[in-house]
């Protein structure tokens, strides 16, 4: 990450590309992180949003808040539309019907629309190698529809599908690490990022949108609703998921890792599951066995930005 | 720990209704993926599944979600599925599988407005046409409607005991208004609930045809790991299970998957009536629109105009004779439904152009008001 001084907020375009008005819930810290990708990404994109949290409260009129070119498209099948506009818009310059101006192509979707529907679209185009760059939002649950597991829930949150209670701690599945999926394409370009450290976010996308090629950026984004957290400590847990090692930020470029948001010491990991109600449940064992686990995930982490 | 059956009077939405109906009929598989406004029947049964030793899996998508319920099927168990359009548009190549491997499950459609998206937080019954020919090939299905939350309880029983009966999955096709309707629901003895199995073969292993039709048409079905070799494919299979792709072996099979519903239509089929013995009108009526329709039935025979109901519970197969008999008697017809004239063309069909017939259709998103029907009685006749 580049070193900004204290004004450096005033770096960021004041230009609001996904504008004031929307209608997600108070604290959404996925709509910060979509307005910070908009900001990133600026005038001169072309968005195919999957079905989702981000779908639902930017589009209905007269919460309608998109100001580039936006289009919704099924839940399974993001990745495979913005092939298609990548592709054709191609064709088109190509043919000298349209004028080439370095356009991005966005796909966005949630950890639902990413990790587990829309998979194999995502996959297809990452392999077929279109110009493109896909934005995760993962609020860590079908959260849309009220609060359903995904394939991206961690372990032990507890969700009216993974419900907790005497016969189960919850989600009784690791989260799936659709950043090593993605990496495992053999793509220019992967990063994981938060919206609670903007900076970093934005210097991402950036980077991800000059890449010639498929780009993938996964965004935690807390969910206060959904994560049963206050809506003003939406950012602060955050910063707590990175601090305990819990979701690092790292970028992998041709291959190569690079941690940019170094934590010299984790904390410990309870210190992030506390303040959430969806682990309120969580006995002491449970709570050791998700520190070993992130522990062990953190050290493959660090072995790998030493290749 | 609560019983599969919670015998007692509650105050429930449809949804949560299906799902104690289900368990009442001894389902004790859900494979399901979250989708307005199915989602509730999926965590109710996360809940009460647990209660029971079943198991309720999340798939990671309605394609998956099918298939799983047809596996867990295949494994033994009453299994079942619960979505609407987009996710119900994802399943039709499995259920298409089902049929042709002649599986038991129930699959629940809690309609909204469509097509794709389109209202997933308002009701519709816009997906009847793609209940009866929405996977490919020629088929028979078996399609319910209830009216109520009271009704969905007794009819996922229902469908649980006719796809057991006839192996093959059995659909409910209700919609987001009854699915998200709160009203009393009377959840009765769990001795006095009649559930059916499908029956399980006896004979020598060796010799055993999973396909080979019993006396009502429909074969006995082992579970896999129970010592029958088992062959189950999705292509022309003959009655051993085994791929044939021969003419002959298609005509045996399309009649084996054919027949055994075209055969038993008085068991299969099931409608309702109200003030229809005397009617010169008769409306048709399925759902939440059947409602509406008793209603307007009730009003216009205030104003002097004999109408009456004819309610299909089961859609699919179509109660053709009920519509052909009636025909025959009545000045004409008035189908109400919250599409644009699906179960209308049917209708139509059966009445064989012998007496008008007119449509109190709605593109989607709510409940037709019974005035409109009444208007129409009054106008169209």
């Amino acid at each position: 990450m580049e070193t900004f001084n204290v004004y450096a907020s005033r770096l960021i375009t004041k230009k609001e590309y996904f504008s004031p008005g929307h209608r997600a819930c108070q604290g959404c810290a996925e709509a910060l992180a979509v307005r910070m990708v908009a900001k990133a990404l600026g005038q001169n994109v072309i968005v195919s949003s999957a079905t989702g949290c981000m779908e639902i409260v930017s589009s209905p009129l007269p919460f309608t808040n998109w100001r580039v070119p936006w289009i919704h498209v099924a839940f399974e099948n993001t990745s495979a539309v913005a092939s298609g506009v990548e592709a054709g818009t191609k064709a088109l310059i190509r043919k000298g019907k349209l004028p080439d101006k370095g356009t991005v192509f966005l796909g966005m979707g949630g950890d639902g629309a990413t990790a587990d529907i829309g998979l194999q679209s995502l996959s297809g185009a990452f392999e077929r190698g279109h110009n493109f760059l896909y934005v995760c939002y993962d609020n860590e649950a079908y959260m849309n529809t009220g609060i359903q597991r995904s394939s991206s829930t961690p372990f032990g949150a507890a969700t009216t599908t993974s419900p907790a209670g005497k016969l189960t701690p919850g989600q009784i599945t690791w989260k799936k690490n659709m950043a090593e999926i993605a990496v495992a394409h053999n793509i220019p370009y992967v990063a994981t990022s938060c919206s609670s450290y903007p900076f970093d976010l934005i210097q991402k996308v950036k980077k991800a949108a000059r890449i010639n090629g498929p780009a993938y950026i996964h965004v935690l984004s807390v969910c206060p609703t959904g994560w049963r957290v206050p809506p003003n400590k939406a950012i602060w847990i955050g910063r707590l998921a990175v601090e305990t090692g819990v979701f690092p930020l790292y970028e992998v470029e041709n291959g190569k890792y690079r941690i940019t948001v170094d934590v010299p010491e984790l904390r410990p990991v309870l210190d992030y599951l506390k303040p959430q109600g969806r682990f309120r449940h969580l006995t002491p064992e449970l709570v050791d066995e998700i520190q070993e686990r992130v522990t062990h995930e953190y050290n493959k982490l660090k072995a790998k930005t030493a290749l | 720990m609560k019983p599969a059956v919670l015998t007692g009077e509650y105050f429930m939405t449809g949804d949560v209704a299906c799902a104690e109906g289900a368990l009442a009929a001894g389902c004790r598989f859900f494979g399901g993926y979250p989708i307005t406004p199915a989602t509730e029947i999926a965590e109710r049964m996360a809940i009460r599944l647990s209660h029971v030793d079943g198991c309720f899996i999340q798939m990671e998508d309605e394609i998956g979600a099918m298939a799983s319920v047809l596996g867990a099927s295949w494994g033994g168990m009453k299994s079942m599925t619960a979505t609407s359009g987009p996710g119900f548009s994802l399943m039709m190549e499995n259920i298409g599988l089902g049929i042709c491997t002649e599986t038991p499950c129930v699959v629940v459609n809690v309609q909204r407005g469509g097509p794709s998206t389109g209202l997933p937080t308002h009701g519709a019954q816009g997906d009847m046409m793609q209940a009866r020919w929405g996977s490919h090939g020629h088929y028979e299905i078996i399609a319910l409607a209830p009216s109520s939350p009271q009704e969905i309880f007794y009819l996922t029983i229902t469908a649980f005991n006719l796809s057991e009966k006839y192996r093959l999955p059995v659909l409910i096709m209700t919609d987001e208004i009854i699915g998200h309707m709160s009203e009393k629901v009377i959840i009765p003895e769990a001795k006095s609930i009649k559930t059916v199995s499908r029956p399980k073969p006896k004979g020598r292993k060796d010799r055993f045809k999973p396909f080979a039709p019993g006396p009502n048409g429909v074969a006995p079905m082992p579970a896999a790991g129970e010592g029958y070799n088992l062959h189950i494919t999705g292509l022309t299979h003959d009655e051993k299970g085994y791929p044939v792709m021969t003419v002959e072996a298609q005509t045996e099979m399309m009649a084996r998957i054919t027949e055994k519903i075209q055969r038993n239509l008085d068991d299969i089929i099931r409608t309702d009536s109200y003030l229809l013995e005397d009617a010169e009108i008769a409306v048709v009526s399925y759902g939440i629109s059947a409602r509406t329709s008793i209603a307007a039935v009730a009003e216009a025979r205030k104003l002097g105009i004999k109408a009456g109901l004819l309610r299909l519970v089961t859609i699919w197969p179509f109660p053709e004779d009920q519509i052909r008999k009636l025909a025959d008697r009545v000045k004409g017809f008035v189908t109400v439904e919250i599409n644009l004239g699906q179960i209308h063309r049917e209708v139509e069909r059966c009445a064989g152009g012998k007496v008008p017939i007119f449509l109190v259709g709605h593109p989607g998103g709510t409940i037709i008001h019974p005035d409109s029907v009444v208007k129409m009685l009054m106008e169209a006749f």
